[in-house]
């Protein structure tokens, strides 16, 4: 008999590999200190009471896409199980003196820097391995930059679905109705990652743009 | 008396669909850093777009090359009958202006107009 339960596990283990639904791979993208990794965080410590890395007002803080997969999020009575992918701010152009006018030294500038290119790359990389992006802009700048304008074109160009987010509206002088001006083609959520505030708007319009 | 500037060069949509997407990248890598502004007439695709800042961080240098400037208008999605059908995106790509990051310094941009300051001093 335990010949035959373990067939039958063994088959249904293999069973299950073949025909298991992926979880849908989601990025959080965007230029540099817009609030991925805040944002990524939030996520975590709302539903999986973990955080994703570590944040800082100066660019470039992460500079490793880092993965958690399997977070579950429950909306309005349904529920969504994503692998979430925060990664390194997009940019064109890495100039370590940048990082010597925020205090660092010259050694760790350069450092810096080259990890930063490094991590551009790992997030440019990513963008063909997505089921889905959430492009976070920094509500208070000017959101026609190069790096949104890649980003959506890609994601247009895909046929992949696209969530919005204006971070940030915490501050006065944010502008959420710039970027919808913007963008009017994709859905837009306003938020604050930082204080939180319509973090349920946000987990909604999630569910239903990746659900 | 010589004249003093720097190159800009206007690439028609002819001479960059005879390219590869990798020898666009290339070419445009290449002019950018022997110090031309390009204005490309069609822009990039924007798998190319995101090729060319992944070979362009690639070449970033301390105290070398630190990097492009680009700007394109937002590409437009085909909206056509065939395309809907086909229910795959075709996207128009649009002009794409393209130097290195100390050169060009973008002043405005919004969805029809791209403001953009041009340092002679390199």
């Amino acid at each position: 008999m335990g010949v035959i339960r373990n067939f039958k596990r063994n088959f249904s283990d293999i069973f299950k590999k073949l025909f298991k639904k992926q979880n849908a791979r989601i990025g959080i993208y965007g230029p540099p200190n817009a609030g991925k990794t805040t944002l990524a965080n939030r996520i975590l410590r709302d539903w999986t009471g973990d955080a994703m890395g570590s944040v800082s007002h100066i660019a470039h803080e992460t500079r490793r896409a880092r993965r958690r997969e399997g977070v579950t999020i429950k909306t309005n009575g349904s529920s969504i199980t994503l692998d979430i992918i925060d990664t390194p701010g997009l940019a064109t152009k890495i100039d370590f003196h940048e990082f010597m006018a925020q205090g660092m030294d010259e050694a760790e500038s350069k450092r810096r820097a080259k990890e930063a290119t490094e991590g551009v790359i790992e997030a440019v990389k990513w963008l063909e391995n997505l089921d889905g992006v959430i492009l976070v802009m920094d509500a208070t700048e000017d959101p026609f930059t190069q790096v949104n304008v890649t980003v959506i074109g890609n994601m247009e160009a895909r046929s992949l679905p696209l969530l919005i987010v204006a971070n940030k509206v915490d501050l006065p002088e944010a502008s959420p109705a710039t970027i919808r001006d913007a963008f009017p083609q994709h859905p837009m959520v306003s938020i604050s990652a930082l204080e939180g505030k319509n973090i349920d708007t946000f987990y909604e319009e999630l569910a239903k743009r990746f659900g | 008396m010589s004249m003093q500037g720097f190159q800009m060069d206007l690439v028609s949509e002819h001479r960059l669909s005879e390219m590869t997407p990798v020898e666009k990248v290339r070419f445009i890598i290449d002019e950018v850093k022997s110090g031309k502004i390009l204005v490309l007439e069609k822009g990039l695709s924007p798998e190319e777009e995101a090729s060319l800042i992944e070979m362009t961080m690639r070449l970033i240098e301390p105290d070398g090359f630190s990097g492009i400037e680009m700007q394109s208008y937002p590409s437009e999605v085909d909206t056509s009958f065939i395309g809907k059908l086909l229910k795959k995106n075709t996207l128009k790509t649009r002009l794409t202006v393209i130097g290195s990051a100390d050169q060009l310094k973008t002043l405005k941009k919004d969805r029809n107009m791209i403001s953009a300051l041009i340092s002679i001093n390199k």
